[in-house]
């Protein structure tokens, strides 16, 4: 299985040690990864603005760029999400496709497609709270969801209860939005912070020492709220716990 | 067409400058949302009666023509008079011309988001006619001279300190009292004396039932029926979408219905009208409104299954924190960010941005709207008519430049890391960065994971 590992844009420029820990992850469960060097951003922002036309140029260079794998995977369901929703191509309809079903956030390629059930050297011994972000969890259907009767779980949460210390802390509103939303952080920034904020005191107040999740953009809203607060309190993108220990 | 300005956001912001109060708001829609999830998971089989509410509606809306000349037919034999509005003028004259025929003055109306869909208030005010609202908190804003902010807690943006000042104003009751059995004693001796002197009641209609000809009203107060049964004339307003076929699927929705809007099993008053009493003459209007320009979109006809409960809006974190007049339009929250721009789309061009596309509203919607999939495809119908702001669309066009063009991105990625490392102060500045105005900036790292990555590759192959 020839697995392509895509890095969003904000990860790779301000999260490089998020990509870091991603590739090792996989690495250390036996995948072989190649990166794609030409990649640039799935074209979420430019579609959630309203602007799907043109991310026609986005999605032409995704599909260059993979066309050789069999698999992509990706640290960010929003990114993910997008890409499985709305790649599209006019010239090569059919490698959309292909690409389009074939594109796994991190979290849902450990647990369905490796069936990762041990992370034997992952040591985390820390109070954590686990960011469910919307995309994921609704999107990717991740987790279970609160507004549906529905048995019970989580794939992130199967992951981070495999780590050695790791303490899960609950909290009041396990599925609560963030408040990042794409552009929308920017065009309803007034809107967007108070979220964040109403986010970060839910994990404060349940005693969470870090905030971890699967989506680097949700967990940046997070950290603009706490570094704004000098908050003790860090982000910590899942595979970064992941491979803790390693 | 250029521009229309994020309304939303600058009123979202307004009322954000009060926190408490955004907290009181958010916490209080919260608890509803809270009470739905327990009425829902006490019904094992809820997915399947959202599944079945769903397809009742989608089979209707597939007939609508046919069940709705089948409502009209019956309704006539039922001797009920029934009308038809293409828009809400006509709907408006409608219920005027009745008022005139019957020389009436005073109207009594029970909740209707229809009228005010319509703006029938205003018309008839101005016509010299009294209106008086009848449900508790839609009394209480229309004394404020306010629309409601919620479709089902019409006045849920206010405190009982602000409805005891407004009650000490028009109804004479103690300053400062804040006591909610005084004040609700106050307005129903206020409010009976308006119920018995009304020469016309008009109700709106939450399911009309082709079969039977007939319609249901729910209300938690029963202000309807008091109404509709003293007035002479009972004119009731609908919007063609709620007819649904038969009688017997009225049990799907009234138990979904109470439970989404306010976790209740059902609406205390859910009263069934079929024809009118003896002495009485019953009206029936059914108004378009732009409901078949929705009814033929096929990305939006999803939207006419709306049985009006609240629940998206309750759930939605950007109603609770924003509160229903930021959305200046009759039905706020996600369900009413994809009706208004149907109805005028350069005025509400930026109620489908208003919103992160969490995806919580389709999820609590009874009759499973795709609500959040909806304001996702009008913010792509909007783009392609011009219809957001200006500066939205430069920016967008200049990341398409970018992200195409794989050696740009790099560059500007170097560049921007380097910028923000050598004036942090700048990237960091609110007037130039909104996002800086309450959040920080992430540190920028020394090198992008592509170098690294290059880095490693030359360091295993050489």
């Amino acid at each position: 299985m020839n697995v392509g590992l895509f890095i969003p844009c904000y990860v790779d420029q301000f999260y490089p040690n998020v990509g870091i820990a991603t590739l090792r992850l996989l690495e250390s469960l036996g995948v072989k990864v190649v990166f794609p060097m030409e990649q640039t951003c799935c074209g979420q922002p430019m579609a959630n603005s309203g602007f799907q036309s043109l991310s026609a140029g986005c999605d032409k260079n995704f599909i260059r760029n993979f066309a050789d794998c069999d698999v992509v995977v990706g640290p960010s369901g929003s990114c993910v999400l997008h890409l499985k929703e709305h790649l599209h191509s006019d010239e090569q309809p059919a490698e959309a496709t292909r690409l389009r079903n074939n594109v796994y956030e991190l979290c849902e390629f450990l647990t369905d497609v490796l069936k990762v059930e041990e992370l034997p050297k992952a040591r985390f011994p820390h109070r954590v709270g686990l960011h469910t972000s919307c995309h994921g969890q609704r999107g990717l259907k991740l987790s279970s969801m609160s507004e549906l009767v529905a048995p019970k779980f989580s794939k992130p949460e199967h992951l981070l209860n495999l780590v050695d210390g790791l303490d899960l802390v609950p909290l009041s509103q396990p599925d609560e939005c963030c408040g990042f939303g794409g552009t929308f952080c920017v065009f309803e920034e007034a809107l967007s912070s108070k979220m964040g904020k109403d986010r970060v005191d839910d994990h404060l107040r349940h005693g969470a020492e870090v905030i971890t999740g699967g989506d680097m953009s949700c967990l940046m809203q997070l950290e603009g709220v706490l570094r704004r607060q000098k908050s003790p309190v860090r982000v910590m993108h899942i595979a970064e716990i992941l491979t803790s220990g390693n | 067409m250029d521009t229309a300005s994020p309304k939303h956001a600058k009123a979202a912001e307004a009322f954000l400058r009060d926190e408490e109060n955004t907290d009181w708001h958010n916490e209080t829609l919260w608890f509803v949302r809270s009470k739905r999830d327990r009425a829902a998971q006490s019904l094992p089989e809820w997915e399947q009666l959202r599944e079945q509410a769903s397809q009742i509606k989608a089979h209707t809306l597939s007939k609508l023509d046919d069940y709705l000349i089948q409502l009209e037919e019956n309704a006539r034999q039922n001797g009920i008079i029934v009308h038809w509005a293409a828009n809400g003028d006509e709907h408006n004259q409608i219920v005027l011309d009745i008022m005139r025929k019957h020389k009436a003055t005073k109207i009594v109306k029970s909740k209707s988001m229809l009228t005010e869909e319509c703006h029938l208030n205003p018309f008839l005010i101005k016509e010299g006619i009294e209106v008086i609202d009848t449900d508790l908190g839609e009394r209480i804003v229309q004394l404020r001279n306010e629309p409601p902010s919620h479709i089902v807690l019409p006045a849920i943006h206010l405190k009982k300190k602000h409805i005891g000042d407004l009650f000490h104003i028009h109804l004479g009751t103690e300053a400062g009292a804040t006591d909610p059995q005084y004040l609700t004693e106050a307005a129903r001796i206020h409010l009976r004396q308006k119920f018995l002197l009304a020469d016309v009641a008009i109700t709106g209609v939450n399911f009309a039932i082709a079969e039977t000809g007939g319609f249901v009203v729910c209300t938690n107060e029963g202000n309807a029926d008091l109404g509709a049964h003293l007035a002479k004339v009972h004119i009731a307003c609908m919007g063609i979408e709620k007819v649904i076929p038969q009688a017997e699927h009225l049990g799907v929705f009234l138990r979904l219905l109470a439970r989404s809007a306010t976790g209740q099993a059902v609406t205390t008053y859910s009263s069934h009208f079929r024809k009118p009493a003896p002495g009485q003459e019953m009206h029936l209007v059914l108004v378009d409104n732009g409901r078949t320009r929705q009814l033929a979109s096929p990305d939006f006809r999803n939207s006419l299954k709306c049985i009006r409960c609240g629940a998206c809006m309750n759930t939605c974190p950007v109603y609770r924190r924003s509160g229903g007049h930021s959305y200046h339009t009759a039905v706020a929250g996600p369900i009413g960010s994809i009706l208004a721009p149907n109805i005028d789309m350069k005025e509400y061009a930026d109620l489908p941005f208003a919103s992160t596309l969490c995806g919580s509203c389709t999820n609590v919607c009874p009759v499973k709207i795709d609500i959040h999939q909806q304001l996702y495809k009008w913010r792509q119908v909007l783009g392609e008519a011009g219809a957001v702001e200006s500066t939205k669309k430069v920016g967008m066009t200049g990341m398409d430049v970018l992200f195409s063009h794989p050696w740009l991105y790099r560059f500007a990625g170097r560049a921007g890391r380097w910028f923000m490392q050598k004036f942090p102060s700048l990237a960091n500045k609110p007037s130039l960065n909104p996002w800086a105005i309450h959040r920080d900036m992430p540190k920028p790292p020394e090198q992008s994971f592509r170098d690294w990555y290059a880095q490693q590759n030359q360091k295993k192959n050489g």
